[in-house]
């Protein structure tokens, strides 16, 4: 009987090993996006834009053309890159600290414009490449390395739900907030990126997929330990599915 | 073609069209938003792009991508928003992507003012942004000169691949001149399909970055990025020697719109009989040090006039071209105010 390959690296993923820590789950939500760049053939006309952070290197992974963006500025990066060239398709993978501090004003601005491109947002509640900080994302009570008495809501306010904030913005887009702690929440958070890559392939509207993501190291845990954090303090706060779709009956106010 | 009358502002959009520069990322700020004005009108008449961003720190960041592609790009910008787009231009410098930024720049510190400046000397021409990064930066002195320096500026851009600044001031951008656009030439961008981030079909992927975490890399960058500043001035080196034919006593030195009060100076003094030499740095860098260097160093050379609409910052470059070893008098006005002509006529006769 012949034997047939069934599982394998997608083309979209380079054989580089990563330098990401043991437990962190970048590494999945990267196979995921170079899955989807596979199985909807748009490897070849792919450009990616790291940001800064642990996924600075992400271009080392990706079998695609990627560029590096200054911090929190990929998603003006690629609405520059969009706007010049709309046949390509753009992805910005962007982390918490890179999207929703630094970089909030260029994510909310290119959301609000519908600019063409999926964003990946990565949300471990932390900064992870400068060694553990507190993020715009960090939840309440959570010990970091600035917050070492835990996340003070009272003195710098409550934890950023990026996927609510920019699906409050009126025009029409894509977002969803998926999980990659579980088998089941990998194959839901795999459908989530096929929609944001295929609406961007038509030309639809701006998509973004924000994952929750473990960062054992500074959260100080093993990676066991860390995708059950994901599921009890993550999950509860940062609740899961798709909160806009470009179907919507816009208000029509 | 005849002379067209134009704004400062509207001719610099149409010179970038001109130049084939298709995508234009811009944020408002006095003395330039006529530029987005022109251009958001304009470039769809030519297949081309115009978005308002957010903010200068956005523009610069969709320059960056855009440049990426290989297309021309390009945005203007004044002063203070020339300080947010910094961070970019050091990043593009890095990353070795051509585009042009033009600084229509007004009076600061801090907000400042909106009138015409040159306070941003420093800035252009020692960085602005972070790391040892060079912009080339090109002087024009009226609204003709601006043309054809947004013109050459595409094509420095792309043969050195670095960012080009052209820096005008708030009079030039402000002020009506006939332009005339029949010499300008035909774009000749060269093809940039070795480093393109245009998709990998057929061929391995590309990579634009600015990280070097390994020092020996780090500094082999660094090494590769100074070698091209250096032909810059081996090769771009740009000036107007004014009544120089003959050694002067006293030689003024100044740029852009301040050159062009002190050359109606030079003027109406010889009028009367004096001769006064103008020296006008063209390229702010490469600054024309050697040029300036022998002209001073003239045994009839006596003293030298740094004019500037500023408190005093390209005198630094004169000071560096002439080691000093001739008098430099400084006449600088700021706040926005224009020096006259008879204003420098009379900053000579002291000299005199």
């Amino acid at each position: 009987m012949a034997c047939k390959i069934i599982f394998d690296r997608p083309e979209s993923m380079t054989e580089t090993i990563t330098h990401y820590c043991p437990g962190c789950t970048h590494g999945v939500i990267h196979r995921l996006v170079a899955e989807i760049l596979d199985e909807l053939g748009l490897r070849e006309r792919a450009v990616g834009v790291a940001p800064v952070g642990c996924s600075v290197l992400a271009y080392n992974y990706f079998n695609c053309d990627f560029l590096e963006a200054a911090h929190g500025r990929a998603p003006a990066f690629a609405t520059g890159l969009k706007r010049t060239r709309p046949d390509l398709i753009i992805f910005t993978y962007q982390g918490d600290g890179d999207l929703a501090s630094i970089g909030i004003a260029e994510i909310i601005h290119a959301a609000n414009r519908g600019e063409k491109f999926t964003t990946i947002f990565v949300n471990n509640a932390i900064y992870g490449m400068t060694g553990g900080q507190m993020a715009p994302t960090t939840l309440p009570g959570q010990v970091t390395t600035t917050s070492p008495f835990g996340r003070d809501v009272a003195n710098v306010g409550y934890p950023m739900r990026m996927r609510e904030l920019l699906s409050a913005l009126r025009t029409p887009a894509y977002i969803a907030r998926v999980a990659v702690h579980t088998p089941r929440h990998i194959i839901e958070a795999k459908k989530a990126v096929r929609k944001a890559f295929t609406y961007q392939n038509e030309g639809r509207c701006f998509s973004m997929v924000e994952f929750l993501s473990t960062c054992p190291t500074n959260w100080g845990m093993t990676p066991v330990e860390a995708t059950q954090w994901v599921q009890d303090n993550m999950v509860p706060y940062f609740p899961l599915g798709e909160l806009k779709t470009p179907e919507e009956e816009q208000d029509a106010d | 073609m005849a002379k067209v009358l134009l704004k400062g502002c509207e001719a610099i959009g149409e010179a970038a069209v001109r130049a084939g520069a298709l995508r234009y990322f811009a944020y408002p700020i006095t003395p330039q938003s006529e530029v987005a004005e022109y251009l958001v009108r304009r470039m769809p008449e030519v297949g081309g792009v115009f978005l308002q961003a957010e903010s200068e720190v956005a523009a610069s960041n969709m320059i960056f991508g855009a440049a990426s592609t290989g297309e021309r790009v390009f945005t203007t910008s004044s002063s203070p928003g020339i300080s947010l787009m910094s961070e970019a231009l050091s990043y593009i410098a890095a990353a070795e992507l051509p585009c042009v930024f033009v600084n229509v720049v007004r009076n600061g510190p801090g907000l400042g003012g909106i009138l015409p400046s040159q306070g941003d000397y420093l800035q252009a021409t020692r960085g602005g942004g972070h790391g040892d990064y060079k912009l080339l930066v090109l002087a024009p002195s009226t609204v003709q000169e601006t043309v054809e320096h947004i013109m050459l500026a595409f094509e420095l851009a792309d043969q050195y691949r670095n960012p080009i600044m052209v820096m005008a001031d708030g009079l030039i951008g402000q002020m009506m001149e006939p332009v005339d656009f029949s010499a300008a030439p035909k774009p000749n961008p060269p093809d940039k399909s070795s480093w393109a981030t245009t998709g990998a079909k057929g061929r391995k992927p590309h990579l634009i970055k600015t990280l070097f975490l390994s020092p020996q890399l780090g500094e082999e960058h660094n090494r590769k990025l100074a070698a091209k500043y250096d032909k810059m001035r081996a090769n771009e080196v740009r000036y107007e020697a004014y009544n120089l034919d003959e050694p002067r006593k006293v030689v003024m030195v100044a740029f852009g719109t301040t050159a062009r009060v002190c050359k109606t100076a030079v003027d109406a003094l010889k009028k009367e009989g004096i001769e006064i030499g103008l020296f006008r740095p063209i390229t702010l860098f490469p600054y024309p040090y050697k040029p300036l260097r022998d002209i001073a160093e003239r045994n009839e050379m006596r003293h030298l006039l740094v004019v500037e609409m500023n408190m005093g910052q390209m005198i630094e470059d004169v000071r560096l071209a002439t080691s000093d070893r001739k008098p430099i008098t400084f006449y600088g006005r700021q706040g926005g105010i224009v020096p006259s002509p008879e204003e420098v006529v009379e900053e000579i006769r002291k000299l005199l």
